[in-house]
C-alpha cells in the first residue's frame, strides 16, 4: 500500500500496481478481461430470438442518422439549463446553509425558515415542483411575475437542488474541525470572515464529491425542463420517436447524456485525488 | 504507457456501449420480420377465419390511451370505471362508436368488444401486440407506415389555432402572420410537425405531454396558441376546457391533411377485413352520420 | 480604560461546563513584560483559563481586565480584544488550505486592513526571525510538527499582540522538535512579550517564568518564583505533583 500524500499524478491505485510489480502488464490484462466481457455480453443480447426485432426498434441506423442532428441540437439547451442552474444553485445553497448556521437565539427564526426550506424542497418531487411553478406561477397574472416556462423550470430546478445542496455543504462546514473556527476567532475575525477564509473553503473542498454527484443528477433533471413546454433533447427524442414509430432517438438521447456525465465523473475523480493531498493538516484534530 | 484505471472504466463503457449499437446499427432496416403480403390469396373474414388475439374468436380486443379525450369518446365515466373522463365501452364518441360499427361488421356484439390500455409510445413497441387494433387519433404518415400497418382512413381533419379571445394573435388571418407567436402542440401530433414544417415560427413550439397541459400553456401565457386538429379545437372552445377561448381560423391541408387510421401490427391481415367494413360503412353512409354525430361540423375561417 | 500598567488581571474567574465547575475561583495578576508559567495536572483548568482570556469561552462570573480594560463586559467588542491577544494552541490549528505565508497574512490583511505587500513583507521578516522563510509557500502538511508550530506561533506575533498565551504547544511534537519551539518562546520572553503558557515543561518553565502557578482543581493552589515552586513548594498537593513530574524524568 503506497503511504504519504498522493500528488494527484494518477490514481492510489495505480501506484499500488506499480508497487506489487504490475504497472505495464496489469494494465494490459485489464484491458483485455474488459474486452472479452464485452464480446460475451454482446454475444448473449445478439443471439437472443427477439435481437432482430428490438435492433429494429432501437438501434436502426437509418432513423439514427435521420435524427441525431435534431436532438444535438435540442441537447444544447439542456446543457444551457444546467450551465444556469448550477451557478446560482452552488450560490443560494451556501447562502441557506449559512442561514441555517446562524448562532444564537435571536436567529433562530431564520434557522427555521431555512430548515422548513430544505424539508419541503427535498420533499417535494421534483416534477410536482416544475408543474406548480411553470403552470401556477404565471397564472397570478401579476405584471411582475415572468411568464417564461425556461425561467420558472429553471427556477425550480434551482430551489430543489439547493435543497439538497444546502445540507450538503451543511455537512462540510460542520465537518471542519471546531479548532479551526477557534484559530480564526483568536485571530480577530469575524464570525463573517471566519467563514469566508477557513471554514468555507475547506468546507468546499471536503464536499466536492457529493456536490458533483448532485450535479450529475441535475443533468438529468434538465429533462424535466420539457414538461411546460421548451423542448429539450428528450422532448425532441420523443417527438422523433413519435413520427417514426421508432425508438431509436431515446437511444441517441441516452448516448448523448452519457457522454455529458462521463467527463464530470471523471472531473470528480481528479478533484477528489488533488484534495486527498490538501485535507491532511498536521496536528489538526 | 500511463492509463488511468479511472480513464480504463469509462472507456469500457463506452467500448460496451458502442460494441452493442455497431451490432445493432449493422444494416438498413429495409427487410421487416415477419410480413405477410395482403395480396397474396384474399384474406377470409368470415367467423372464425379472422387473426385475431382471442384464440376462440369470441372477442374483438381494440386499444386506446387512458384518459380518453372528446369527441373521439365521450360519454364521461360510469362508476367504478377506471377510464379518466370517458369510458370506450360506453360506444359513445366518434371512434368508440366507429369501433362498435366495425365490430358488428365482423360480426361482433358489443359484449364481444373488450378494450385495453395502450399508452401511445407502446402503440409501436417490437414484440406481440396487446391489442388487435388500436384506435387513438393516429395519424397515417408514411414514416410510420414501416413499421405498423395502417387501415384506410376512417376520418380526415385539417388542424385548426385556438388562442385567447383578444390576443392579437386572433387577428392573424395567414400562416405567415403568425410567424411571430409562440406556438404549442402536443408531444407526437402532427399539429406539431404542422408547424414546424408549414407555419415555420420564429421561435421554438413548445410542446407538451398531454392536451392538459398544451391547454394549461394556453392559460398561463407560456404560448400564444394551440395548434390542434379542428374537431379538438371546437371542444376546447365550446367545452370551455381554456375559458375565454375561441377557434381563431383552421389550416389549409398540406399534403391532404390528417387521415385517421387504426393501427394494425405489420403485416396483421385482420386489416383487410376491417377495411372491407370500413367500405362497407363508408358506402352506406354511417361514417357520415357518425362524424355528423359526434363532431363539430361548425366551420371555421381558413388560415391562408 | 485606565492605564496602571498590569498587562492581564483576571479576578475570581469561574467556569462550568454544564455541572462541572472547571474554574472555581482563579486570581491572577501579570505585568508588562511578564511570563507567567501555569503547571498541573491535565483536567485542572488550564486550557479552559487561557481560552477564557481571549474570550473564546464565556465565564460565568469575575473580571478579566487588560491593561486596564474591562474586557468582559457585555458590549466589549470582542474581535478587537482579540486583535491584542495572540493564542497558539497544542494541535497548531494552521489553516490547511493555505500556504504558510497565506496563514500568516490572513489576519493581518482582513483583520488589520493591511495591503498585501505589506502583511507580506512584515510576514517574511517574522518567518525569517524564526527560520522559516524558505518554507513560505509550502503547505502545512509538507512540514514538520515543529514547523508547523513556529508557524503558528508567527501567525500569531504577526498580529503584534500585546499578550500572548501559549497553551501546552509542545505536548504534541516529537521530543526531538520540542527544543526548536521551546527556543522560540524564549526569544519572544527575552523580547519583552508578556505571556501566559501553560505547560508541562518544567524545566523550561523554571528557566524564563517570573511567576509559576500551580492549577490544581479550578484553583491556583500555590503560585510563586520558580526557585520557590521547584525547590520549596508549600503545599502538599504541589510537592506531589512535581514528585511525579520528577519521575517521569522531566524534570
Amino acid at each position: 500500500m503506497s503511504i504519504g500524500p498522493d500528488r494527484g499524478r494518477g490514481s492510489r491505485i495505480l501506484t499500488d500496481l506499480k508497487g506489487s510489480g504490475g504497472g505495464q502488464r496489469s494494465v494490459l490484462i485489464s484491458l483485455a478481461s474488459t474486452l472479452v466481457l464485452a464480446v460475451v455480453i454482446v454475444a448473449l443480447v445478439v443471439t437472443s430470438p427477439g435481437w432482430p426485432a428490438v435492433k429494429e426498434a432501437f438501434f436502426n441506423r437509418q432513423v439514427f442518422e435521420d435524427n441525431w442532428r435534431g436532438i444535438l441540437d435540442a441537447f444544447g439547451l439542456n446543457i444551457k439549463i444546467f450551465l444556469i442552474a448550477e451557478v446560482f444553485i452552488l450560490v443560494f445553497a451556501l447562502f441557506i446553509a449559512i442561514l441555517r448556521g446562524l448562532p444564537g437565539p435571536v436567529f433562530f427564526p431564520i434557522r427555521m425558515l431555512a430548515i422548513i426550506y430544505t424539508d419541503l424542497f427535498r420533499g417535494v418531487p421534483t416534477i410536482l415542483v416544475i408543474y406548480i411553478l411553470g403552470f401556477g406561477a404565471p397564472a397570478l397574472q401579476l405584471s411582475w411575475v415572468p411568464v417564461s416556462p425556461l425561467f420558472w423550470g429553471i427556477a425550480a430546478l434551482v430551489l430543489v437542488y439547493s435543497a439538497y445542496v444546502a445540507e450538503v455543504y451543511r455537512a462540510g462546514i460542520e465537518s471542519v474541525h471546531a479548532s479551526q473556527e477557534a484559530a480564526a476567532r483568536s485571530l480577530g475575525l469575524s464570525r463573517f470572515k471566519t467563514l469566508r477564509f477557513v471554514i468555507v473553503p475547506q468546507a468546499v473542498r471536503r464536499v466536492i464529491p457529493p456536490l458533483l454527484n448532485d450535479f450529475i443528477g441535475l443533468t438529468k433533471d434538465t429533462a424535466l425542463v420539457a414538461l411546460i413546454g421548451p423542448v429539450e433533447a428528450f422532448r425532441q427524442s420523443q417527438i422523433d420517436v413519435a413520427a417514426t414509430f421508432n425508438y431509436t432517438p431515446y437511444v441517441c438521447t441516452a448516448i448523448l447524456f452519457i457522454l455529458l456525465t462521463i467527463p464530470l465523473a471523471r472531473l470528480t475523480d481528479w478533484l477528489i485525488a488533488r484534495q486527498r493531498s490538501r485535507q491532511l493538516a498536521g496536528g489538526a484534530r | 504507457m500511463r492509463l488511468r484505471r479511472t480513464g480504463l472504466a469509462s472507456a469500457a463503457t463506452l467500448v460496451a456501449l458502442l460494441a452493442v449499437v455497431a451490432a445493432g446499427c449493422g444494416s438498413k432496416s429495409s427487410e421487416s420480420a415477419s410480413s405477410t403480403s395482403t395480396t397474396a390469396s384474399p384474406t377470409k373474414c368470415g367467423p372464425g377465419q379472422l387473426n385475431l388475439l382471442a384464440r376462440g374468436g369470441d372477442q374483438l380486443t381494440i386499444g386506446t390511451d387512458n384518459p380518453a379525450y372528446d369527441p373521439w369518446f365521450s360519454g364521461g365515466t360510469p362508476k367504478g370505471s377506471s377510464w379518466k373522463y370517458n369510458d370506450p365501452t360506453t360506444q359513445k364518441g366518434y371512434e368508440s362508436a366507429v369501433a362498435y360499427a366495425i365490430a358488428k361488421q365482423l360480426g361482433f356484439t358489443p359484449a364481444q368488444v373488450k378494450w385495453v390500455v395502450v399508452p401511445f409510445e407502446q402503440l409501436f413497441k417490437p414484440g406481440p401486440k396487446s391489442y388487435d387494433f388500436d384506435v387513438n387519433e393516429v395519424s397515417v404518415t408514411a414514416a410510420r407506415k414501416k413499421v405498423v400497418t395502417f387501415s384506410d382512413s376512417y376520418y380526415n381533419t385539417n388542424q385548426a389555432l385556438v388562442a385567447i379571445k383578444g390576443t392579437p394573435i386572433t387577428k392573424a388571418k395567414t400562416l405567415a402572420d403568425l410567424k411571430k407567436y409562440k406556438l404549442g402542440a402536443q408531444v407526437g401530433t402532427t399539429s406539431y410537425d404542422y408547424i414546424v414544417k408549414n407555419i415555420k415560427p420564429d421561435k421554438q413550439p413548445a410542446v407538451y405531454n398531454n392536451s392538459n397541459d398544451v391547454n394549461s400553456g394556453l392559460k398561463t401565457g407560456g404560448i400564444d396558441g394551440i395548434v390542434v386538429d379542428l374537431p379538438t379545437a371546437f371542444i376546447i372552445v365550446g367545452a370551455e376546457e381554456v375559458p375565454n377561448s375561441v377557434v381563431v381560423g383552421s389550416f389549409p391541408a398540406k399534403g391532404g391533411g390528417d387521415h385517421f387510421g387504426a393501427v394494425f401490427a405489420k403485416g396483421n391481415s385482420l386489416v383487410d377485413c376491417v377495411n372491407q367494413a370500413l367500405a362497407t360503412l363508408k358506402s352506406n353512409g354511417t361514417l357520415k352520420q357518425l362524424q355528423n354525430k359526434w363532431i363539430s361540423n361548425a366551420g371555421a375561417p381558413v388560415l391562408k | 480604560m485606565s492605564e496602571n500598567g498590569r498587562a492581564l488581571q483576571l479576578e475570581e474567574i469561574r467556569k462550568s461546563f454544564g455541572e462541572n465547575e472547571v474554574l472555581k475561583g482563579v486570581d491572577l495578576d501579570v505585568g508588562e513584560h511578564e511570563v507567567f508559567c501555569l503547571i498541573g495536572a491535565s483536567g485542572s483548568g488550564k486550557s479552559t483559563l487561557l481560552r477564557c482570556v481571549n474570550l473564546l469561552e464565556k465565564i460565568d462570573s469575575g473580571r478579566i481586565l487588560l491593561r486596564g480594560d474591562e474586557i468582559t463586559r457585555p458590549d466589549i467588542d470582542v474581535n478587537r480584544v482579540r486583535r491584542g491577544i495572540g493564542i497558539v494552541f497544542q494541535a497548531y490549528n494552521l489553516f490547511p488550505h493555505m500556504s504558510v505565508l497565506q496563514n500568516v497574512t490572513l489576519a493581518p490583511r482582513q483583520v488589520l486592513g493591511k495591503p498585501k505587500a505589506e502583511a507580506e513583507d512584515d510576514a517574511i521578516v517574522l518567518l525569517e526571525r524564526f527560520g522559516l522563510a524558505e518554507r513560505r509557500d509550502e503547505y502545512p502538511d509538507r512540514l514538520s510538527g515543529g514547523q508547523q508550530q513556529r508557524v503558528a506561533i508567527v501567525r500569531a506575533l504577526a498580529m503584534h499582540p500585546d499578550l500572548m498565551l501559549l497553551d501546552e504547544v509542545t505536548s504534541a511534537l516529537d521530543p526531538e522538535l520540542v527544543a526548536e519551539v521551546l527556543n522560540v518562546i524564549r526569544e519572544l520572553a527575552e523580547g519583552g512579550m508578556t505571556m501566559l503558557i501553560a505547560t508541562h515543561e518544567m524545566s523550561f518553565a523554571r528557566d524564563i517564568a517570573k511567576q509559576v502557578c500551580f492549577l490544581d482543581q479550578g484553583r491556583i493552589l500555590e503560585q510563586g518564583p520558580p526557585e520557590q515552586i521547584f525547590v520549596e513548594p508549600r503545599e502538599q498537593r504541589t510537592r506531589q505533583f512535581l514528585e511525579r513530574i520528577v519521575e517521569a524524568g522531566r524534570l
